[in-house]
């Protein structure tokens, strides 16, 4: 080995030896993962297949049916593609300004990298690829289905992929440039941290305003034939997608015209030509504000003092609790609302909500006319299940993570007297009785606008109250076995394998309580039709009771196994 | 008091502890000394109850760790070697969650937390959040929130990366101090001068297993060393390039 001096103008690093590592690391991390867990490999290739089959079924049904549709059936299926495409650029773009933040500012490998030789041309270039690889994977997952029906319906022939190929690369590229543009520019006023708090927020309400509108241009209405003349309307309102200088629009022609056969070399042109302008605008940008902005991000976050009147009203209502509880719930209540990440999924709660209010709502329940009891009833029963998904949803945002963000702080817990039950009981309840508040204020709500009848509500509550405590205990146990102690945004915990995992258990779960509950209640709906009194016999009861014992088994046990792992967890 | 006897860790093949046995009596500040990668990190988590030994036992007072946790811990008082603290928590909140978790509260807790702030010198900065303090801050909190609940035991890994000599300086006449008063500590350190002046009794750690122990007069005649600094005794015991070596590698 040479440890002399060597001539300064040796050499310095580029494109490759920058993302190296990251592509090493990556593959280092599946070989690790492909060695030691081949079920959970299988589970996600099942879910992920699901999942394209399901959206390349939808796909290709609809474009199916455009495709029958005389005349303008090619124009709304280029329109959709618009459509689809300006609503991927306004999630990329959202992702974008996240993930540029942790590629070119938080990022543990950038004070090596700054601190070496590396041209700034390639530190851009290799940070832009990584940004666009991180934010842009799962767009790429979604579109695929959807592109691939419009390659089979309008017959694309065997280049059609690479065509597609051709077209996305510049549609990425540009939302990456433009996050990154943007990130920078806010880096340069706001610390790294706080431009991540005030992002995050931003982001999320974003997303929720384009849930929220998406929800209410009432798509339902595409699946309708008799509603053909709304969807007209509904087309010609959309006229911002068909603004002419929007890439997703570029993106959609070119790709529309390869499918009809329509020669022309402009919106491909367009698409490359301002996304190389865009990544030479950007790298001038990066030239001139990423020093001062990345010396930016390296100040603290926050030096103000913080408010506590909140927790002292709390500390007041729990001072009943003996001091450890309290302390724990204390500081798991400040945490929570002190940190961006957690409380602005608030946002996200109450999009789904008003969502899925608003869905009972459009049903055609409220037409007018008379509905018979027996779709009520129906409409009453299956609604419990969507409750139910929806709260498994709320458990995996705000319960699965509890564990995890103790994350390096474990130590502290682990090295002092603190009985680990009492920690774990004390995170189920902080996330168990919100949830119970809100499921029994969903399921309140919603049976009040379904008009539910007597026994579907007593059967609907008492079923609400079992699965609620049980899905919180599944949430947190699923938590303790899937940490994820090195995750830093909280908002990341839940999309991880273990989050999939609680979803599929809550799901089979919730399965096997309809099931429970079908026959007895599709038996009260033949004694209705037959003329027969409708009271609460014994095999709803027979029924409410298994159903309670199969929650009981699905709290206890996931918590009794929890602690057993928590106990011989080490860190 | 500690005990260690026959304390062993391993992970899958590889042994990071190795039959370690020790006795470090009440009164006594115990230096752990040893390479990166010795075993002394491990070896500190297990007696904290954070690792759990793959055979043998540690006890505390007595008491063992693995068979009554919560009367062990509460006798002890661990510092890590890495400040990891609630960023979103301010320092005089975190103190009040630490005492909690050792069932302490109320007024005489309130005025524990200011003496402690007060003698880090943390006091100004007691309401603020602790991501927007230093690493030798935090890790000046988490000294300060291990004496809380006066303990009788510290075991202390590392404990002066990052801080500054006045703090250095403190924190030596603390645990001192803490020891003239009848407690144990068990302290980890890279830093060989200050193992020198402080410890009553040295064990140096190499390869999982204890190389050397007792006090540096018994390390020298183990090793059979005249009366050289410990830097040369812990060189002897876990091997080290000579200056000729070093020569050569900057020659080639």
């Amino acid at each position: 080995m040479n440890f002399s001096i060597a001539d300064p103008r040796d050499g310095s690093a580029g494109f490759r030896d920058i993302l190296l590592p990251k592509w090493l690391s990556l593959r280092n991390r599946l070989r690790r993962e492909r060695s030691g867990a081949g079920t959970r490999l299988l589970l996600l290739v099942l879910l992920g297949g699901v999942f394209w089959a399901g959206a390349f079924a939808v796909s290709y049904r609809v474009l199916r049916y455009f495709k029958g549709v005389e005349e303008i059936g090619p124009l709304l299926a280029g329109k959709l593609l618009g459509v689809g495409l300006l609503a991927f650029a306004a999630i990329l773009l959202l992702s974008n300004l996240i993930t540029t933040l942790s590629t070119f500012f938080l990022a543990k490998d950038l004070d090596m990298l700054v601190a070496a030789p590396v041209d700034w041309v390639w530190f851009y270039l290799s940070k832009l690829t990584e940004t666009l690889a991180h934010s842009s994977w799962m767009v790429v997952l979604m579109i695929v289905p959807m592109l691939t029906a419009y390659g089979i319906v309008f017959n694309g022939g065997p280049l059609f992929p690479l065509v597609a190929a051709g077209v996305l690369l510049p549609y990425f590229v540009l939302p990456t440039v433009v996050g990154s543009v943007i990130t920078l520019a806010l880096v340069n006023i706001f610390p790294a941290r706080r431009a991540r708090d005030l992002l995050s927020l931003v982001a999320l309400l974003l997303m929720g305003g384009l849930v929220l509108f998406l929800r209410f241009a009432q798509p339902e209405q595409l699946a309708r034939p008799e509603g053909f003349r709304n969807l007209l309307e509904f087309i010609a309102t959309l006229r911002a997608p068909s603004h002419p200088l929007l890439p997703s629009e570029w993106a959609s022609a070119s790709l529309m015209n390869w499918l009809l056969r329509v020669r022309d070399p402009l919106p491909p042109f367009l698409l490359w030509s301002t996304a190389a302008a865009f990544v030479v605008i950007g790298a001038s940008f990066h030239r001139r504000l990423y020093a001062p902005g990345f010396t930016k991000s390296q100040e603290g976050a926050n030096r103000g003092k913080v408010g506590s009147m909140g927790a002292r009203v709390l500390g007041g209502l729990l001072s009943w609790l003996p001091v450890t509880r309290r302390e724990f719930v204390l500081k798991d209540v400040r945490l929570f609302f002190r940190d961006a990440t957690q409380w602005s999924q608030l946002i996200l709660l109450a999009v789904l909500l008003i969502v899925y209010v608003y869905n009972i709502r459009a049903l055609p329940l409220y037409t007018g006319e008379r509905v018979p009891y027996v779709v009520v009833t129906l409409v009453v029963f299956l609604n419990q299940g969507l409750a139910g998904f929806v709260l498994a949803a709320i458990a995996a945002r705000f319960i699965f993570p509890a564990v995890s963000l103790e994350g390096r702080q474990l130590w502290l817990l682990r090295s002092s007297p603190l009985d680990l039950r009492a920690m774990l009981w004390s995170k189920y309840w902080v996330g168990t009785v919100p949830l119970l508040v809100l499921a029994l204020t969903i399921g309140f709500i919603t049976n009040q606008m379904l008009q539910a009848p007597p026994f579907m509500l007593v059967l609907s509550t008492l079923t609400t109250v079992s699965y609620t405590l049980a899905v919180g205990a599944l949430a947190l146990a699923m938590g303790v076995f899937y940490p994820q102690f090195e995750t830093e945004n909280a908002a990341q915990i839940p999309t991880s394998f273990g989050g999939l995992a609680f979803m599929l258990a809550a799901v089979c779960l919730l399965t096997v309580i309809i099931v429970i509950e079908a026959v007895p209640v599709a038996d009260q709906l033949q004694a209705w039709q037959a003329g027969a009194a409708v009271d609460f016999p014994g095999s709803l009861i027979l029924a409410l009771g298994l159903v309670v014992a199969a929650c009981a088994s699905a709290t206890v046990l996931p918590l009794h196994l929890a602690l057993r792992k928590l106990s011989r967890m080490e860190v | 008091m500690i005990q260690l006897e026959n304390l062993t860790k391993r992970y899958g093949k590889f042994t990071a502890v190795d039959r370690i046995s020790l006795t470090i009596p009440q009164g006594e500040l115990y230096g752990l000394l040893g390479p990166n990668g010795a075993g002394k990190t491990t070896t500190m988590r297990m007696i904290a109850g954070i690792l759990q030994p793959t055979a043998g036992r540690a006890l505390i007072a007595g008491i063992d760790v693995n068979a009554d946790p919560i009367a062990a811990k509460r006798r002890l008082g661990f510092i890590p070697d890495r400040p990891f603290v609630y960023d979103k928590l301010t320092g005089i909140e975190f103190m009040r969650f630490v005492a909690g978790l050792y069932g302490q509260s109320g007024p005489e807790l309130e005025r524990r937390i200011g003496e402690l702030l007060e003698l880090f010198e943390l006091r100004p900065w007691g309401a603020e959040l602790t991501e927007s303090y230093s690493h030798g801050m935090r890790q000046k909190l988490i000294i300060a929130s291990a004496l809380l609940h006066r303990p009788e035991v510290i075991v202390v890994d590392e404990p002066m990366v990052g801080l500054d000599p006045r703090s250095a300086r403190l924190l030596k006449d603390l645990l001192r101090e803490f020891v003239s008063r009848g407690g144990t500590v068990l302290m980890s350190t890279h830093t060989l001068e200050i193992a020198e002046a402080m410890c009553d009794r040295i064990a140096i750690v190499h390869g999982g297993k204890i190389a050397a122990a007792g006090t540096l007069a018994e390390l020298r005649t183990q090793t059979a060393s005249g009366d050289v600094p410990l830097e040369e005794l812990f060189l002897k015991l876990t091997g080290g390039l000579s200056e000729h070596e070093l020569s050569e590698l900057f020659d080639r």
